[in-house]
């Protein structure tokens, strides 16, 4: 079971390391993390991912929302957001063939392919978590030579009385 | 004016008239301004007294205590006193020097990061860049530490930040985005939580911390005598309910009363006042919470169901709490007789224990010695102890009378807190008299505190219960490492009496149970600093004891 955990934090120095040292030093466990400053300079947004139980989620939450520097902390229902992680794979080419293939499974998952060599090519995927497996799934046979992901950035549908 | 100028402004203008500290190079200008100041600064000789000091002085007077330390090694030095006021939850401002801006992640001579350090023990912490913000920090250091759940803030002060000049503003208050301590109870919580406790069989009080840090004695007693339910505590709750009353049990806990571990296992519902259910008090968390209904009262919403599942939550001051919920019992005109089945049984198992638990032969056994102290000892005066033994036989055998005037390391368990909290609970209360229930052990690590209760006027009274040993540690190599005694022998070094002679102060041997009595009069009586020396039976052990790991119900008594 994984949850996503939106927290609006004030946007200055030490925030994000006052975050993650509260998941290490109560044994809390994160899975992917990312931050950016929101609309407004003065918060970031962060959105945390983490495998916890019911009971050790509560508490996550508590803990976060006690911290000084977090303004809002939201438990986000996956049905009623939208949450997206985009990955950058450096794919491996042995055939000249393969380079035609790897850009027709790239094209059925709306991804971009951002650079072809003789031996590599480097496709991004922005995707759901479970859409980015299944496309990794079939692109690995081919030879992933490196990955880098972002961690899920999330929004909830709708503003206000909309959502 | 200087940055330094300007934090001392700010903490006469937050009522802060005393600091405990040590100088150095890097908050030399704040040094600087305090001898131009009106605010008392008092001399210590290591800078964990002083945190220590500043954190008695908050827990006493229910404000933040304030400590000063130089950066590197003087900030390091009171992370164990930040540490134990955050597991307490008491007041405390520290302000540390820092390096100058410039030379901040260089290695500097005398830099640590204490921001990074003290990050997981601190309720805030500030580093002011600017000297025109230090006004505002020490507005918001203040309104931090002392509302909601009160806790240790840091304040970190670049050297050049001290002395830079600039406007200053000084804000008459401040508003935090993010902080909202001020939560009201939920009426119809407090409604649940009265209908469960009416309409439970065997229903009991738990009082925690949190019914001394509100200062909620009055409303506790009104519940308690209303409803006519017996009061157990915690540790760090006891004396928050007078444990000579007819409903008072004594704390719960690894060396809780046995009666108060017996009725609280007994219970069918408890209203736990201001309590975290630490493992301490509570044993395995499990089996606590197996067969009882929990209303659990806290101001911090994330202690709800941290340790313990709960059937009611009321979020909010304790004290507000308590007095909405005596509102209601006397607007709905509910009350409980004494005579129902659960307090005569309640009554009966008090008195077989107080009848039949054996204590130690020892003509000098804990018992007799804080019984004598106890008679001895006017009842409003506070009472502080180290940690250990001593600690838990004070929990035990030394009842607290007056509410609120019992203080001891009880979250982190930090030796050597309980003199110099004691010296600074002087401090805050000159007018009483004011005692360390010490062991030998952790009176080595602050002794040097000595120098700072003579010559700066802040007479207390150590009473040393002397085992010669460390002897929580010897307890348990004896209890549970089959008498493999390593590491706990202090052989009766030093002399305690010479030790207090040569800082000034009086040096007293007990050796008797009147001499124990005699001796704390003549310090009372004297008006300055005293170590009272009383050699005990190293082997006795503290019982009962519920054993790590284990639960209330498991308790081990004496044979």
């Amino acid at each position: 079971m994984w949850s996503i955990i939106s927290v609006l934090v004030e946007n200055k120095p030490g925030v994000l390391f006052k975050i993650t040292n509260l998941f290490r030093s109560r044994n809390f466990n994160i899975d992917s993390i990312s931050v950016g400053v929101t609309e407004n300079p003065e918060f970031s947004k962060m959105t945390i991912t983490t495998s916890a139980d019911e009971k050790q989620l509560n508490q996550i939450i508590k803990q976060l929302d006690k911290l000084i520097d977090t303004v809002e902390v939201k438990l986000l229902d996956e049905r009623k957001s939208i949450y997206r992680e985009l990955v950058l794979m450096k794919i491996k080419v042995s055939k000249p063939s393969d380079i035609m293939e790897i850009t027709d499974l790239a094209n059925a998952f709306k991804c971009n392919v951002h650079d072809v060599r003789k031996s590599s090519m480097v496709i991004e995927i922005t995707a759901t978590p479970d859409r980015i497996d299944a496309f990794e799934d079939l692109i690995k046979g081919y030879g992933i030579l490196e990955i880098a992901r972002t961690g899920i950035c999330a929004l909830e549908r709708g503003y206000g009385n909309e959502s | 004016m200087s940055g330094a100028r300007s934090l001392m402004v700010a903490l006469e203008k937050e009522g802060a008239n005393i600091v405990f500290g040590l100088p150095g190079g890097a908050n030399l200008p704040i040094y600087d301004e305090l001898y131009k100041s009106n605010i008392r600064h008092i001399l210590v000789r290591h800078e964990q007294s002083a945190s220590h000091m500043a954190d008695g002085f908050g827990r006493v007077s229910r404000r933040p205590g304030v400590c000063f330390a130089t950066s590197g090694p003087g900030a390091t030095n009171i992370v164990t006193g930040i540490a134990t006021a955050q597991a307490d939850s008491a007041p405390m401002i520290a302000v540390t020097g820092q390096v100058p801006s410039k030379m901040i992640g260089r290695d500097a001579f005398q830099e640590s990061d204490i921001i990074g350090i003290t990050n997981p023990i601190v309720k805030y912490a500030f580093q002011p860049m600017n000297a025109a913000e230090i006004p505002e920090v020490v507005k918001k250091a203040f309104y931090i530490s002392s509302t909601g759940r009160p806790g240790p803030v840091l304040i970190d002060v670049p050297k050049d930040v001290q002395q830079n000049e600039a406007e200053m503003v000084f804000p008459s208050e401040v508003k935090i985005r993010g902080y909202h301590p001020w939560v009201d109870p939920d009426v119809r919580e407090i409604e649940r939580a009265i209908d469960m406790l009416f309409t439970s069989e065997r229903p009991i009080i738990l009082a925690g911390g949190g019914v001394i840090i509100s200062g909620a004695f009055a409303e506790l007693q009104s519940i308690a005598e209303l409803l006519m339910i017996p009061v157990v505590t915690t540790f760090k709750g006891k004396g928050s309910f007078p444990e000579n009353h007819p409903l008072s049990l004594g704390p719960i806990g690894m060396h809780g009363h046995a009666e108060a571990n017996k009725m609280m296992v007994e219970a069918d519902c408890v209203l736990a006042c201001g309590s975290r259910f630490s493992d301490r008090s509570v044993g395995t968390f499990e089996e606590f919470e197996r067969h009882l209904k929990i209303i659990h009262m806290d101001v911090d919403p994330a202690e709800i169901g941290k340790n313990q599942t709960t059937n009611v939550a009321v979020v909010g001051d304790v004290r507000a709490s308590l007095r909405i919920m005596v509102k209601m019992l006397i607007q709905k005109a509910i009350k409980r007789g004494g005579d129902n089945p659960w307090l005569k049984h309640v009554n009966e198992t008090r008195e077989y224990f107080r009848q039949n638990l054996k204590l130690h032969p020892h003509p000098l056994g804990a018992a007799k010695i804080l019984r004598k102290l106890r008679e001895v000892l006017p009842s409003q005066s506070i009472v502080t102890t180290e940690v250990g033994q001593h600690q838990m036989w004070a929990s035990l055998f030394f009842d607290v009378i007056h509410p609120g005037t019992f203080f001891s390391s009880t979250g982190l368990g930090t030796m050597g807190w309980g003199f110099p909290a004691a010296i600074g609970a002087k401090a805050a209360k000159p007018d009483v008299p004011v005692l360390d229930i010490a062991g030998e052990g952790s009176f080595n690590m602050t002794e040097n505190s000595l120098a700072v209760s003579v010559l700066d006027n802040l007479p207390v009274i150590v009473f040393l219960m002397n085992n010669f040993s460390l002897g929580m540690v010897a307890q348990w190599q004896r209890t549970f490492y089959d008498r493999r005694m390593i590491g706990i022998d202090l052989k009766n070094c030093p002399d305690y009496v010479k030790v207090a002679e040569a800082y000034g102060a009086q040096g007293i041997r007990a050796e008797t149970i009147e001499d124990v009595g005699k001796a704390v009069q003549t310090a009372l009586k004297s008006n300055v600093t005293t170590v009272i020396d009383i050699p005990m039976d190293p082997e006795e052990d503290v019982l009962p004891f519920v054993a790590p790991g284990t639960s209330l119900k498991d308790m081990i008594l004496p044979s």
